[in-house]
């Protein structure tokens, strides 16, 4: 299955390389070398795309690093287990929703005309805004609501990193005289670090993946301008225009520069974390 | 911990809590708000009266969305892929994660083999030549287009293959001894053992497989072929307002507008989920921290 699936596909990026016809197959197709490249590099937007794809997903990967550690650790403090347990639970549901789900909530509730959140802001006398409409707000959007789905699911793994951290280090600060704060910055904190510089590492290696599911659910075109990414023009090129050479010539820049990114970050996970996949 | 109980340190405690539960809070309240959405009445919704509880409650929304066929039918795909998808994904990832868990002295290509499977998660051939390849291989618009592709979750692989190793290796040693062979200390022995793991295997498939929507709308030529979530994406997202036929017309007058029916398909898409996560996420957490944080 692996073979089949997943390893022909990787072979398929030969019609890059030609002008491809489906009709005359990988075999009949001509051979036009790096044209379908050039041609990419002279269209004007895709230097556009890319850039909203490293814009977003650099943003994303930032603030998904930096806000579940704080909630982690914020968690950590408080003493009630039921509690506990209840926000653990909570925050993790949006995980397991699809985009189709979430991305029919978000519209609903984004909404101008209609939606809670712009209900909310007529209460303090702001004019309705078009979250999803308006080209410098949607890649805030695209990263705000990939925060609220996956905060949760980052924040457990942390939680999982600190109970690892041996209590009787708190117990010896306590008697050397550290308050909670410090107790956080010399013990919780470099207790974390190999989890924290993992997930950075392994996070490095999607930068180029923005998050096809997502933008796909919610962008339209009155936003490609600032929301448009790789994977979505890939997807417009080869299957809604068939320029099935085009679309496969990006999509193998794509794996390429990935490729270079996840060999470099699972090398740096191995060298900080001591990390290895298998 | 030591108790601290300067005045500080209380309020400090006082809003980590509050700050906590607000954080929750905003995880669910969308859905609440579409749950009260698909309960309540065209004209209160219509008048902004429903925040976060039904407002003139009817169920008209959900008798609408379960007497519409295709909202029934692509239920019935999503069932079918899942029935099927994972039985087969659960198959595969022991059996692929058992003999990789062994060291080299035991399997000698165990290096080869685990690269041969990991490479696919890194690399991938890219959406085109994917299309290509499933339509030569001739299950385009059957069911199996969103089985096969899928069927090994090298993701369920690696993480299963770390947990196989962690297990005490006098286990094996004394079944060997006992005269079982691997059969019998896979399924007897290691599979018992596992069960947490599997549980999570489990539910990152059924999720998957529930929530899966791409393959669907890209692979099924035909709607009738879709399974739930591309069915879904259609009237949610894609929101084509000139297919609003005459039926359509006759029900919006009928106390029906279109955004409770759709607040309503949004609640029944994700029901399955939230029925199941309770349950699951139990052994779900332990599972994780298995895999994914090691030592």
């Amino acid at each position: 299955m692996l073979l089949i699936y997943h390893y022909i596909p990787t072979f398929g990026f030969v019609i890059a390389f030609q002008h491809f016809i489906p009709a005359k197959g990988i075999t009949g197709s001509e051979w036009v070398g790096w044209e379908n490249f050039s041609y990419l590099i002279k269209l004007p937007n895709f230097y556009n795309v890319i850039w909203n794809t490293f814009y977003i997903s650099i943003m994303k990967v930032a603030a998904g690093l930096v806000f579940p550690i704080v909630i982690a650790l914020l968690l950590n403090e408080l003493r009630s287990r039921f509690v506990k347990r209840s926000v653990q639970t909570l925050i993790y549901l949006p995980h397991f929703m699809s985009w189709i789900i979430l991305g029919g909530i978000m519209i609903d509730i984004l909404s101008p005309t209609r939606g809670i959140i712009n209900q909310l802001l007529a209460v303090f006398g702001i004019e309705p805004l078009f979250f999803l409409g308006s080209p410098d707000m949607f890649p805030y959007v695209l990263v705000g609501s990939d925060l609220w789905k996956d905060f949760g699911f980052s924040t457990i793994v942390y939680l999982a990193a600190l109970t690892g951290i041996n209590p009787n280090l708190y117990e010896a600060a306590v008697i050397d005289g550290a308050n909670r704060w410090k107790q956080t910055v010399y013990i919780t904190l470099p207790g974390m670090a190999p989890v924290i510089i993992l997930m950075a590492t392994l996070s490095l290696g999607q930068i180029l993946n923005a998050g096809f599911e997502q933008v796909f659910n919610l962008y339209n075109p009155a936003v490609y301008e600032t929301g448009d990414i790789i994977d979505t023009l890939v997807y417009r090129m080869g299957l809604v225009q068939a320029q099935y050479s085009l679309a496969t010539a990006v999509g193998l820049f794509k794996s390429f520069v990935s490729l270079i990114l996840i060999s470099f970050s699972y090398m740096l996970a191995y060298r900080f974390a001591n990390y290895r996949i298998f | 911990m030591v108790e601290d109980r300067s005045w500080t340190a209380r309020t400090l405690s006082t809003v980590n809590y509050t700050f906590m539960i607000m954080l929750s809070l905003l995880c669910v309240l969308p859905l609440i708000h579409i749950w009260a959405i698909s309960l309540s009445s065209n004209m209160a919704v219509s008048s902004g009266a429903v925040t976060l509880w039904p407002a003139d409650f009817t169920l008209d929304a959900y008798r609408y969305v379960l007497g519409k066929p295709d909202f029934l039918r692509s239920l019935g795909v999503t069932t079918k892929r899942v029935l099927i998808g994972v039985p087969i994904n659960l198959l595969l990832v022991v059996l692929m994660a058992y003999p990789l868990s062994k060291e080299r002295n035991v399997f000698p290509w165990r290096t080869v083999y685990a690269w041969f499977t990991v490479f696919t998660m890194l690399v991938h051939g890219g959406l085109i030549p994917t299309y290509m390849t499933i339509r030569e291989t001739g299950i385009m618009n059957s069911v199996w287009a969103l089985i096969l592709p899928g069927a090994v979750p090298v993701f369920s692989v690696v993480l299963l293959l770390n947990f196989f190793r962690q297990l005490p290796k006098e286990l094996e040693e004394a079944a060997f001894i006992d005269g079982a062979g691997h059969f019998t200390l896979l399924f007897r022995i290691i599979i018992p053992l596992s069960l947490p793991a599997l549980a999570t295997i489990t539910l990152f498939s059924t999720v998957g497989h529930w929530n899966a929507w791409f393959d669907g709308m890209i692979f099924m030529k035909s709607p009738e072929h879709y399974p739930l979530q591309t069915y879904l994406r259609t009237i949610i997202i894609e929101l084509d307002l000139t297919s609003l036929g005459s039926e359509d017309a006759i029900r919006l007058a009928e106390n029906v507008s279109e955004r409770t029916t759709r607040a309503a398909q949004i609640f029944l898409g994700s029901l399955p989920i939230l029925l199941v996560y309770p349950f699951l996420q139990k052994y779900f957490m332990k599972g994780i921290v298995m895999g994914s944080v090691k030592g």
